[in-house]
This record gives structure tokens, sequence and C-alpha cells, in this order.
């Protein structure tokens, strides 16, 4: 049973992250069709920024805030200077785009700022929280990560749901033609999404960061996990991205803690399958729409 | 699908005659050529053939019947894995481990062809690149059958006496990966002219239309994974003849992703563009690794110069050529030809990008 409870919060921590970084592939899938490879590097890099800063003297927030600020422009310049102009090309293209990206973020960090594996400071105590007299394995950073990640989802929600900016996004991300009519400029509103979604990440990749370890590699498996639930929940549906990312996050938990960790990736193959044969669109996907 | 009996006559047919010469001229050619250059380039020569079959395999899939794989280095560990393991207390000859190997992974390629069928666009990406992800790990775990982290070595393949007793092993093992890779090539070029080719591109091109028409979209779905997978692990099964050693590392993400940038680079749906694909794959690296060691960096950035250029080629590949090398090579061939006319007719030289002869 104790077994069970530490699985789970593990699960329920880990699973927050792969959250956010489904959020982000979902945001810009729904903006702009593609499947962002380079995402899980573009949070490596920032969060190397953030090491970076901490090394000359800033404060942690202040490193925290530097990372985000720069999450948000390298989604910028991504999507605006390489992404658009590949748009009307043929959809693989942008695929292996967002893959040369990821390799020479991948290349670009280690010749930066060292390539050995580095150590990442957390906000907060990771050792488990004291109830009373029994220690949860559950720490304060475990909280301030749980806490964070749902933050920015109801920021999210907020800002697509109840502002005029995001229902202009929205409006260019769903029809971009009618939207140019009615005078929303759709290639701001992208870009804004692509920024947006990158702040997402790169929130992921410092929060995993203390666990993981700070290596160019780091955020690869992050991605995969993070793709994998976004999938799992459906692309096109927000809240089925952390529907999903939290399903993986239980998922490898258990399957890394009952069956032994080396299991962890093919349970989650397995778990993909076998959701993806019963519901090939996602959990979360309301209907099955093909394109005739 | 009905089975078609092999009828000799193709053979007299254009078709046929034409694959079957070329690829002949083709394997004269580079067997003069590799028998010039020295032991490290018939290494890379081999690596090259055997990326060709792989890819020509993957574009088949991806390039002619619209099925995005990122998971066909799993595929190919499938045929290197099983080449290790039947070499492991064997001694079997060759021409048994290869076809062996092959239905292996034509085998788990059904398998999963069965569930990629159900599957479209990203979910099918996402489905194989979880296979990519996945299957390298149950020979870890199961590390008292695959050899764990360490990995199954193979005996290097020993050219015939008759070829002289100081012939380089590189050099033998190019030439079966070369006479590998043109058999593949010629075999598929065929498969693309029959009309199960023209039921694949029919099935990639509308879906509707081609159920409408009276084909069977799912079955074609799966026999196209059947083929390329049979395909990725024909290389699989020389890759570890080629490298000596088959361990999870060397089957990673990494090695699926490169497969299918190479076919985007090289050109999508053409039996060239596959060539043109692993031609890139295999020499840039290898020229900026060489770039690189001789400039004298410090390591952290001689290290990963090769890995930046190679991002650099995608992203730039992407920019300039978006139709790969052999879309780019068809447009300079139409623009020649169209300026070659235009000077008797006058007539105004416009290329169709999308032009579907490029199958």
């Amino acid at each position: 049973m104790q077994r069970f409870v530490v699985l789970t919060l593990n699960g329920l921590t880990e699973g927050s992250i792969y959250a956010a970084m489904a959020l982000a592939l979902v945001m810009i899938w729904r903006a702009t069709q593609v499947v962002n490879f380079a995402q899980g590097a573009m949070a490596m890099f920032t969060t190397y920024l953030a090491l970076f800063s901490l090394e000359n003297g800033a404060p942690y927030w202040l490193a925290f805030v530097i990372a985000l600020g720069c999450g948000f422009a390298l989604g910028a310049v991504v999507e605006r200077v390489l992404v658009r102009p590949v748009e009307n090309k043929p959809p693989l293209n942008v695929v292996i785009l967002t893959l040369g990206v990821l390799l020479v973020l991948e290349a670009l960090a280690p010749m930066l700022f060292g390539g050995q594996i580095r150590s990442f400071p957390a906000a907060f105590s990771i050792v488990g929280l004291r109830l009373g007299s029994l220690q949860v394995p559950f720490s304060g950073f475990d909280l301030f990560t749980l806490v964070s990640v749902l933050v920015v989802m109801g920021l999210l929600l907020l800002l697509f749901q109840r502002t005029d900016l995001g229902l202009r996004m929205r409006a260019a991300a769903f029809n971009p033609e009618v939207s140019r009519l009615l005078g929303i400029r759709v290639g701001r509103m992208l870009t804004l999404g692509w920024a947006l979604a990158s702040v997402v990440g790169a929130l992921a990749g410092l929060l995993i960061a203390p666990s993981l370890l700070l290596y160019p590699t780091y955020m690869d498996q992050v991605l995969v996990f993070g793709f994998t639930g976004a999938i799992l929940g459906g692309l096109d549906s927000p809240p089925g991205a952390v529907v999903g990312g939290l399903v993986m996050g239980f998922a490898l938990s258990y399957v890394g803690g009952y069956l032994g960790s080396d299991l962890e990736t093919v349970g989650a193959l397995v778990i993909l399958i076998a959701v993806l044969m019963v519901r090939p669109r996602g959990l979360l996907a309301w209907r099955a729409q093909r394109v005739v | 699908m009905r089975v078609s009996v092999f009828k000799w006559r193709s053979l007299l047919t254009p078709t046929l005659s034409r694959h079957l010469g070329l690829a002949l001229a083709a394997f004269i050619v580079l067997l003069v050529l590799s028998s010039q250059i020295g032991a490290y380039d018939d290494y890379n020569l081999a690596a090259i053939a055997i990326f060709v079959i792989a890819t020509t395999g993957l574009n088949l899939l991806t390039g002619v019947n619209g099925q995005l794989s990122l998971g066909h280095g799993a595929l190919m560990a499938v045929g290197a894995y099983s080449t290790s393991l039947l070499l492991r207390g064997h001694d079997l000859p060759l021409i048994l481990v290869l076809p062996a190997s092959l239905t292996a992974a034509a085998l788990v390629g059904a398998v999963f062809g069965v569930a990629a069928a159900r599957l479209r666009g990203p979910y099918l990406a996402g489905a194989t690149l979880a296979l990519a992800v996945g299957l390298p790990q149950i020979a870890t775990r199961y590390s008292h059958v695959f050899g764990g982290e360490e990995g199954l070595t193979v005996a290097p393949q020993v050219a015939p006496a008759w070829l002289g007793a100081d012939f380089p092993p590189e050099r033998w093992i190019a030439w079966i990966a070369i006479a590998a890779a043109l058999i593949t090539m010629v075999l598929l070029g065929n498969l693309l002219q029959s009309s199960v080719g023209r039921r694949f591109k029919a099935v990639r091109d509308h879906e509707a239309a081609a159920a409408l028409a009276g084909i069977n979209v799912a079955r074609t779905q799966v026999v196209a994974f059947v083929v390329s997978a049979a395909c990725a692990g024909l290389a699989g099964s020389l890759f570890a003849y080629w490298s000596g050693l088959t361990a999870p590392s060397g089957f990673g993400v990494a090695l699926s992703l490169q497969l299918v940038s190479a076919i985007v680079i090289g050109g999508l749906g053409s039996l060239s563009g596959a060539v043109w694909g692993s031609i890139v794959l295999v020499f840039v690296p290898a020229l900026t690794g060489g770039m690189a060691s001789s400039l004298n960096l410090p390591s952290a950035v001689g290290n990963n110069l090769p890995l930046l250029i190679y991002g650099a080629v995608l992203v730039v590949a992407m920019l300039l050529v978006p139709y790969g090398i052999d879309g780019g090579l068809r447009r300079l061939f139409a623009l020649a030809r169209a300026r070659w006319a235009g000077a008797a007719s006058n007539h105004k030289g416009v290329v169709d990008w999308d032009d579907p002869a490029g199958g």
C-alpha cells in the first residue's frame, strides 16, 4: 500500500510535467498543424540559459523568468523564421525541419555550455514534506511543480476562453482564411501561439531538470512521453493533453515500480497502442473526423 | 489482393528488362569503383548500400503509400537481432540468414501494420515513435537472450577463397550489400509499376476515392507496411554483418529519425530519392567529422560540429529544396528542357512542382 502511494505521488509529479509538454505540443498542433519535435530541445536550451544566468550571479527566480522569456522568444523566432516558409510545402517537411532544429540545438548546447552532466537547483526542498510525524514522499518542489503546471493551465484556459486575444488566436488556428477576412493578423497569432507553447515547454524543462540532471539530450524522453501523452489524449484537445500526460505519468510510474524500470517505455508503447486501437484519435477526441 | 503468378514472359516487358539492365550496369560500375577505393571508403559504401535498402522500403511506405513511420529503426533492430541470434553458436551461411531475418522483420511489420492501418498522420507517427523507443528496451530487459547493453557480436563475413587471400572484408561486405540493394531496388521498382504500386498511390492520394474504386484500403496499407518492414529487416541483417555488433544503442530513435530525414532530403516517393538520401546520411557526417578533426577545435566544439552541420543541412534543405534532391534535379532537368524547347517555340517554361510523374 505504501509503495502504491509512493508510486502514485511520483506519477502525479512526473505526469504533470508530461502534461505540460503535451500541452505545448497540442497548442502548436492546433495553431499550425505541426508536431514540434524540437520542443524538448528548445526547453533544454532555455534551461541551460537559466543555469548560465545562475552561474553569473542571478537569483533563482530571475533565472527562472529569463528561461521562460527566452522560451517565448525562441518559439516566436522558430515559427516566424523557419516554420512559416515551409507552411505550404509537403507536410513531412516541417517534421524534418523541427528535427533539424532539435539536432542544431543539441549540438549547440554542449558547444556553448559544455557537454558534461550538470546539476540544476530546485526552487524548494526536495525532501519529503512532513504531515505531523509522518514523512510523505512528496517534496515541496513536487508541490511547486504541480501547482505551477496547474497555474499555467489555468492561465491558458483564461486566455483562450475569456479574452479577445485568445478568441482571435483560436479563430486564426481554426480557419485562417475567414479570420483574415475578419481582420485578424493570422500570422502574428500563429507566432504568438508558438511562443506561448514554448513558454510552457520551457517551464517543463525547468521543473524536470533537478531530478533528471542537465545534459544536452535530457529532454528527449520527456518529449517522447509528452508526445505519447498528447497522442493518447487526442492532439486536438488541450484537456486531452493534460489527461494523456497524467496517464503517462501514472502508467510509467506503476510499470517502472512494479515490473522493473527497464520496462517503462515498453509499457508506454503497449498502453499507447492499446488506447489507439480502441480510439484511433485519442481518448478525448470528440468526433472521428476524416478529411474526404 | 490476388497474388499474381510470375510469368516468364514478363521478363521481356520493357520495365523489368530496363530495371534489370540498369541494375546490372550499376552493379558492375560499383564493383569496379569499390575495387579502386580504400577499406574505409568501402566501409562507407557498404553503409550507403545498407541504408539504401532501408530507405527504399521506408520511401515505399511513407512516400508512395503515405504512412509515416518513425519506427523503422526498430524494424532494422528486429532484422539485426534475428541475424545475431541465428549466428550465435551456429555457422549458418549468409544466404539462409538474410531471408530468415527478413521474414522475422516482415512478421513484426505485419503485426504492427495491422495496428498502423487504423491510424493516420501524427497518431501513426506517435505510435511508430513509441515502437522505436520501446522495442530496443526489450533487448536490455531480456539480456540473457539479447546480450543486454553490450549486445551480441557477429563474426564478419570472409570473402571466398577465389577472390584471393588478402581480399579486404570491407570490400566483400560492400559487394554483398550493393547486390542486395540493387535486387531490392529492382523488385520494388517493379512493384511500383505494377497494379500493387498503383493501389499504394491511390490509397495515399485519396482514401475514399480508392475505396470507391474497389481497393481494400486497410489491406493495401498492411501490405505496404509488410514490404517496407521486410526491407528494414534485410537492411538490419546486413547492418549486423557490417558493424559486427548488435546492441540497443545502435538502434535508438536517432536511427529511425535519420531514415525519415534521408527520404525527405533525397526525395519522397522515388527510388533515386532513397539513394540520394542515403548518400547524404553517410557522407555528410563522414565529411564533417573529418573536417572537424582536422580543424584542431576544442573537443566540446569539434565533437558536436558534425551534428550541428547535419541539423543545419536538414533545416536548409527543407527551406531551399522542399521536394528533396530528386525533386530539385527533376526541376532542373525540366527547366533545361523547357528552355531548350522554348528556344524553338517561344513557349514559356513553367514547371509543375507537384508533377505526379515523379513517382
